[in-house]
């Protein structure tokens, strides 16, 4: 007698697929959304902060002056006065583009996406700095790389642990496809890539014909206000840029872009044609006239300003409330900081009880590859006030603490239980905590 | 068909009659509770949804509310006919919501208070089928003050030489196999331990008895009070391991339905799930989890007062294969509590 499954499509899905299952960790989120749970796991920008009165009249005057065009199909690349626009933003970052070159994606998920489509065969390696952003691990995933992770320090990526990955691969016989690198104010890991290594890992990927992909989302978000040179400024060739206004402007409208050599870049505009047709033209549009109307830059100061605020609530809640043992990354932008446990502790493990004394953060393993980085954990402080991040980094401090005291009844050797085989992507947070 | 399926209890619904006083078709308005802040968050707004979808379709408003500060002005402005719980863990499990709905005289599907809270917690209900003379799977339970005021490694001395291995480590309290690790090796004995404690306090430590694992639900549709058991469903996860993720992946699991064993093992099983229901005090329904051993014993390992009612929970799989409509089946367990008012 045949069995009931309840997925009659079962023996039909691609191989890329497996893996893709329920997962605790995604179940466990489900509770970090309430309001009695402060959550420090989210990476939502404080969009609050945005002059809505202003965004409003926008787009009313924008639907009533080009809303038939706003409401319709645009080009596959783009559209180009926003194309000409996102050259004027990546020129604060001293890049200069041509708007040929620029390819406007349903935020810089879809670019990572199209790139993967057009440069990873099944099996491909991609390397990538460990910890790497979830949503990037699960796009190489879903082609089907091997991943392979690149020490990082409070400098960012390190040039001899690029050089030794470069190595094994040639010693392999076998060809990184690219390295996926986030410089500035790193998610998850808060850090930048120092000034005097950049170049450097620069000539590293020359010299190996190592392809780099720059996801930049969080350039613009110094709190100095000093804003780093974007790898691709600083070489015209080797470079793929991704950017987005997720950060400096709305999320909500999803646009973002990857800046390419134009032999790729065709191939991405094809790519990305077969996938949405058009990026969404009244998002654009959108984008384009608050570049056009309203202050953006200063709207970023304002970000800066708000989100050092609760950089600062954060580093002095953990200063006060943390356990010995505990050590974190100093954020100088962005929205993030990266802590390590004291040894023996596990972040997934110690999930549960965490959100059973109402905070939330998302445990260090979501952002690698192959299972590791049960020893960190990433809080967020870009979107919870100043005290709401003091209170949870306080109960978070008494849930190590007795995280600490079990680890002490049963031992610092314990092997963790080995969670079920999830893809990466499939074990991570829902899309609005990445 | 199998042979085993010409045993299994099946219902006509049909032949069913509505419970006296008031008929299924005129409930009025009723409210599906769902959600909560227990780890099982997610798989109570996906039971509670599929109940709301159901209910609908069989023509009856039901709204959907979460267990917050909103739910007690909720209830008076909607002044449902009755209220169908579908939180599972914590306060949806331990009685603690049904108590606050029976001071708000609100009546509501399930078992009472009282008998709630001895159901959610393992050990106790454990204790009281073993004392009924209904075999259940040997056990120690532990809180984790224990093993830090003894020595963790002599405490976990003395219950391996009792159990021996393999042994499930669960918690006391709670669902959906959150927390829950078999243990083969005893060096992974200290590690199932932490994964346990994070979900709370004390830890059920099992002997693993392997066999076929069945879950039976009950329910009382009838109008008089009296329990019906609906078919065995037999789960066969891939692994072996019916984990969180073989649970609420569809696919994930195959089921049979009725499970494929003996006759004389279903009448077992079903035997068993309707003396639970009885021996624990539960109402209108539940859903006992068990495993038919290699040698046709039967195992008693826990009893659910709020099972999962999702796309993949073997309730509504169940109720399906004896012919019920789901949503004619909601409206007559709302129906029975709303008799209660």
């Amino acid at each position: 007698m045949a069995g009931i499954t309840l997925d009659p499509y079962r023996d039909r899905y691609a191989q890329r697929m497996q893996g893709m299952t329920a997962s605790e960790i995604r179940a466990l989120f489900a509770v970090a959304n309430r309001p009695e749970v402060v959550s420090l796991a989210g990476g939502s920008p404080y969009t609050a902060a945005l002059p809505l009165d202003a965004v409003g009249a926008m787009l009313a005057d924008l639907v009533a002056e080009r809303g038939p065009m706003a409401l319709n199909y645009g080009p596959g690349q783009g559209d180009p006065r926003l194309r000409e626009q996102i050259c004027e933003v990546m020129a604060v970052e001293g890049i200069v583009a041509s708007p040929e070159d620029v390819v406007v994606t349903v935020g810089s998920q879809q670019a990572l996406d199209l790139v993967s489509r057009v440069f990873l065969d099944p099996g491909d390696i991609v390397l990538a700095e460990a910890p790497s952003y979830v949503g990037a691990l699960g796009t190489f995933a879903a082609a089907q790389a091997e991943i392979r992770h690149v020490a990082m320090d409070d400098d960012g990526l390190i040039p001899e642990a690029l050089e030794a990955a470069l190595t094994r691969c040639t010693a392999e016989g076998q060809r990184a496809k690219f390295l996926y690198t986030v410089p500035n104010f790193h998610n998850p890991a808060g850090v930048s890539l120092a000034e005097e290594r950049r170049d450097r890992i620069l000539e590293i990927c020359s010299a190996a014909g190592l392809l780099i992909l720059e996801d930049n989302p969080y350039g613009l978000l110094g709190f100095d206000g000093e804003i780093t040179r974007a790898l691709r400024a600083r070489s015209d060739e080797g470079v793929i840029y991704l950017g987005s206004f997720s950060k400096t402007f709305a999320p909500g409208f999803r646009v973002g872009w990857v800046y390419a050599p134009h032999a790729t870049r065709e191939k991405l505009v094809l790519a990305s044609e077969a996938q949405v047709l058009c990026p969404p033209s009244f998002s654009q549009f959108a984008v384009s006239r608050y570049l056009e109307t309203q202050p953006w830059q200063e709207q970023i100061k304002i970000f800066r300003e708000v989100y050092r605020e609760r950089r600062d609530a954060l580093i002095e809640a953990m200063t006060a409330h943390f356990p010995n043992g505990c050590r974190w990354t100093t954020a100088r932008g962005g929205f993030y900081s990266w802590i390590t446990l004291p040894p023996g502790l596990h972040s997934k493990v110690m999930q549960p009880r965490a959100l059973a004394e109402r905070v939330a953060y998302v445990p260090g393993t979501g952002f690698y590859a192959d299972g590791q980085g049960g020893e960190f954990m990433r809080l967020s402080y870009c979107f919870p006030p100043p005290d709401r991040i003091r209170e949870g980094v306080r109960r978070l401090g008494a849930v190590i603490e007795e995280e600490i005291e079990l680890l002490e009844t049963f031992g610092r050797g314990r092997r963790v239980p080995p969670g079920p085989a999830s893809a990466p992507g499939a074990a991570a947070p829902p899309p609005d905590l990445v | 068909m199998s042979e085993s399926a010409a045993v299994a209890p099946t219902v006509d619904p049909d032949t069913r009659p509505a419970p006296p006083g008031r008929s299924d078709a005129d409930l009025g308005r009723v409210l599906v509770l769902a959600g909560g802040l227990t780890y099982e968050r997610d798989v109570s707004l996906r039971s509670g949804r599929r109940v709301v979808d159901a209910l609908k379709a069989a023509g009856t408003e039901a709204i959907l509310a979460d267990a917050d500060g909103e739910l007690l002005g909720l209830l008076t402005v909607t002044s449902p006919s009755a209220v169908l719980i579908a939180l599972h863990g914590g306060s949806g499990e331990d009685g603690a919501i049904r108590a606050v709905l029976e001071c708000a005289g609100v009546p509501y599907v399930g078992t009472a208070p009282a008998a709630s809270r001895l159901a959610f917690d393992k050990p106790s209900a454990k204790e009281l089928i073993r004392r009924s003379g209904l075999s259940t799977p040997d056990w120690v339970a532990v809180p984790h003050t224990t093993f830090r005021e003894l020595g963790a490694n002599a405490v976990l001395d003395v219950i391996v030489a009792r159990l021996g291995l393999p042994v499930m480590v669960k918690p006391a309290q709670g669902g959906s196999a959150l927390g829950a690790t078999a243990v083969h090796a005893p060096e992974d004995l200290p590690g199932a331990m932490v994964t346990c404690f994070s979900y709370g306090p004390t830890a059920v430590v099992e002997r693993f008895v392997t066999g076929v694992e069945v879950a039976v639900s009950v329910v009382e549709v009838d109008g008089s009070g009296s329990a019906q058991a609906l078919p065995p469903v037999e789960i066969t996860p891939p692994s072996g391991n019916y984990d969180y993720t073989a649970r609420y992946t569809a696919g994930e699991t195959d089921f049979h339905v009725p499970a494929r064993i003996d006759p004389a093992a279903t009448r077992a099983v079903t035997e068993l799930a309707l003396a639970a229901h009885r021996i624990l005090g539960l109402r209108d329904l539940s859903r006992t989890d068990a495993i038919v051993g290699e040698d046709g014993t039967v195992h008693f390992l826990e009893v659910n007062v709020s099972p999962g009612l999702t796309e993949t929970s073997t309730l509504p799989m169940a109720a399906v294969a004896a012919g019920f409509d789901l949503g004619q089946l909601y409206q007559r367990l709302l129906a029975g509590a709303a008799q209660r008012r």
